[in-house]
């Protein structure tokens, strides 16, 4: 059984330095998957209209691929090519919770996540999500700076 | 982009050039008219059972709602835990996330009815009939939870999706589509009366019920002026929204209501909580004047049909409505969402109602005959005597300024915002009827769409009895077909019910919460 590593992207230049570490650590360990994985952040607590929600399983599933086409889908081609067994998960759902619960799933060995890129007012008052996952996760939380 | 500042350019231009005295002729034939054309519809749906002055439509919701009741063994209050963990997603599938949750549907489908009703509407109700008007809402309240329960199961068993991914759904679809599954002839008669009915419902009480009152409140702090101005600026903004597509307003609206909903109930509870030692007293006078009217116009039955009048108008249960929004959900089980639905006259009758209706009787707004203890009548002997002389809006905005005196304007930006919302919504919903009458397409969704900003302006220039009764009819009108209908599917939804009851029983059903 390969260990597995759960690496957590955001899109951004910081994901990338998640999914640069995780290659590393991928390499150090030998037999290891990387289990590629990009939340996009939603609340099944959230209010919307009529229209939307007559609308809203249309627009997940054009969420979902753009997710796996422009972020999942380019970072495992990079991974194989390296060598490395990988796989993409795209989900919705608040970013920390759904990290742990992939993670715990998976039977990940840690997480590796990026220092968050989100700044002001929502991150001193409701705190990052890669704070919130160092805080609640159940499974061991690597952040790469 | 460029369309809702021209637009307002017109109306400031427009209300510049008329003079008052033209603007006031306006709004009075435009009243005139509505009043005419619509009479005779409101005279049929209200007509009273021979040799009483019991409108039939009132009977045929509580025999509907009973039967419900019974036929589904109480299902409101054996089901009540079940539907809570519902919406808190225990039972939905995590690899759902991202779809319409309980949760959403049920709030999707609450913003559409809690609102002016539960302001304006209870105070008509306890103005009229009287605080024992209260009792007999909170009672349509509980019993109304079978009919939605039965309506939104078979909203979404029967809902049509789309290769797309788009869904739609509600009794036209379940009428014709249950009725073919029957082997029932006229089931496609019966839809198509629903959705022209659910059209007027949607112009009547979604519309023209909330721009009237809005333009009341609104009237009320600024100064009387026209109500077409106030109109044609709403009808500005909800074009903006359903036919420009700005989603901005919708985004702004859909954050502010709920918080404008949570801000009208804190209020209402310190009230209660700071009068507390009246309570009592106030539950007594629900209960006295229920079974005897305490001098009302109209005594105990004068109570009850306000009461199970507004309750139905507040919470639309039956009515069928609510089913064409719950339809939008994720779900492998149709039971659920009935489950879940019921939640919704609970909150928006027997809790928020009752609210209102104990801030007005506490608040001493209802004059009282220290004499005799009953309640005086107003000049017209039509409804009780109030302080000011209020009604509606205006009577509540009263009753809550006795104790917070700075929540009328609270209370008039909530109005306006519940009268945005539920506009939203029933737009939604007349739209959903009008494109089953005449199919989806943009020239069709358009016209209906300008029909219904056009109604904006009549509705707030128009006064408010016919309106009110133009609101109501149409409204019941849509329960006369859906609740038919529902007599004849309601075997469906037990067959649903005793399936699902017996495998979350035997543990085939699971919470993914552990």
């Amino acid at each position: 059984m390969p260990s597995k590593l759960v690496i957590g992207l955001d899109g951004h230049a910081s994901g990338e330095r998640a999914l640069a570490h995780g290659m590393r650590l991928a390499e150090l360990i030998g037999s290891c998957e990387l289990v590629i994985v990009y939340v996009i952040e939603w609340s099944p607590f959230s209010f919307q209209t009529a229209e939307e929600n007559a609308q809203r399983h249309k627009r997940r599933e054009e969420e979902i691929a753009m997710a796996k086409n422009r972020v999942v889908e380019p970072a495992i081609a990079r991974v194989t090519e390296a060598g490395i067994t990988a796989r993409g998960v795209v989900r919705h759902g608040d970013v920390a919770d759904t990290l742990n619960a992939i993670s715990i799933k998976e039977n990940a060995e840690q997480i590796v996540v990026a220092r968050s890129s989100e700044g002001g007012f929502a991150k001193r008052f409701f705190g990052s999500s890669t704070s919130n996952l160092v805080m609640n996760a159940t499974v061991p939380v690597t952040v790469v700076n | 982009m460029k369309l809702f500042p021209t637009m307002l350019l017109a109306v400031l231009a427009m209300a510049t050039s008329a003079s008052a005295q033209e603007a006031v002729s306006l709004d009075a034939k435009v009243n005139e008219v509505f009043a005419n054309v619509t009479g005779p519809f409101v005279s049929l749906i209200f007509a009273p059972l021979p040799g009483t002055a019991f409108p039939w439509i009132v009977l045929w919701l509580v025999v509907a709602a009973t039967i419900f009741t019974i036929y589904f063994g109480f299902v409101q209050f054996k089901f009540f835990g079940h539907a809570i963990k519902l919406v808190k997603g225990d039972y939905s599938d995590p690899d759902d996330a991202g779809e319409v949750s309980h949760f959403q549907a049920l709030a999707t489908a609450l913003s559409g009815t809690v609102g002016l009703g539960n302001i304006a509407g209870v105070a008509v109700a306890v103005g009229i009939g009287g605080p024992g008007a209260t009792f007999w809402m909170i009672l349509a309240g509980l019993l109304g939870m079978a009919s939605k329960f039965t309506e939104c199961t078979l909203g979404v068993k029967y809902r049509n999706e789309y290769p797309d991914g788009s869904v739609s759904g509600g009794p036209m679809y379940y009428i014709s589509k249950g009725f073919t599954e029957l082997g029932l002839p006229g089931g496609k008669i019966l839809a198509i009366l629903f959705s022209v009915f659910c059209i007027l419902g949607a112009l009547g009480g979604g519309n023209m019920f909330q721009a009237n009152q809005a333009h009341a409140q609104i009237s009320g702090i600024v100064g009387d002026y026209p109500g077409w101005i106030t109109g044609i600026i709403f009808a500005g903004i909800v074009f903006a929204v359903i036919v420009g597509g700005i989603k901005s307003i919708a985004n702004v609206t859909e954050k502010v209501v709920p918080l404008m909903g949570i801000l009208y109930v804190g209020a209402a509870l310190v009230i209660l909580i700071v009068n507390f030692d009246q309570i009592g007293w106030a539950f007594g006078q629900i209960f006295a004047g229920a079974f005897t009217g305490l001098g009302v116009a109209g005594g105990m039955v004068g109570a009850l049909i306000q009461g199970f009048k507004r309750a139905a108008f507040s919470n639309e249960a039956g009515v069928g409505s609510a089913a064409i929004a719950h339809s939008a959900v994720k779900t492998k089980e149709p039971i659920t969402e009935g489950f879940v639905s019921l939640l919704e006259p609970l909150i928006d009758t027997v809790v928020i109602c009752t609210m209102t209706a104990l801030v007005i009787t506490i608040s001493g707004q209802l004059i009282v005959d220290a004499d005799t203890g009953n309640y005086m009548l107003n000049e017209a002997g039509s409804a009780i005597a109030t302080v000011g002389d209020t009604s509606g809006v205006g009577l509540t905005s009263a009753a809550f300024g006795s104790s917070i005196s700075w929540f009328p304007f609270v209370l008039a930006i909530a109005v306006v915002l519940f009268a945005f919302s539920t506009m939203i919504s029933w737009s939604y919903y007349g739209l959903k009827a009008w494109t089953f009458l005449f199919g989806e397409g943009k020239s069709s969704e358009l016209t209906f769409k300008v029909i219904f900003c056009v109604f904006i302006v009549i509705g707030a220039a128009a006064s408010l009895g016919p309106v009110i009764d133009f609101s109501d009819a149409a409204i019941f009108a849509m329960a006369v077909v859906n609740i038919f209908a529902l007599y004849f599917l309601m075997k469906l939804v037990r067959k649903e019910l005793n399936s699902y009851a017996s495998r979350l029983a035997s543990g085939e059903i699971k919470s993914f919460k552990h």
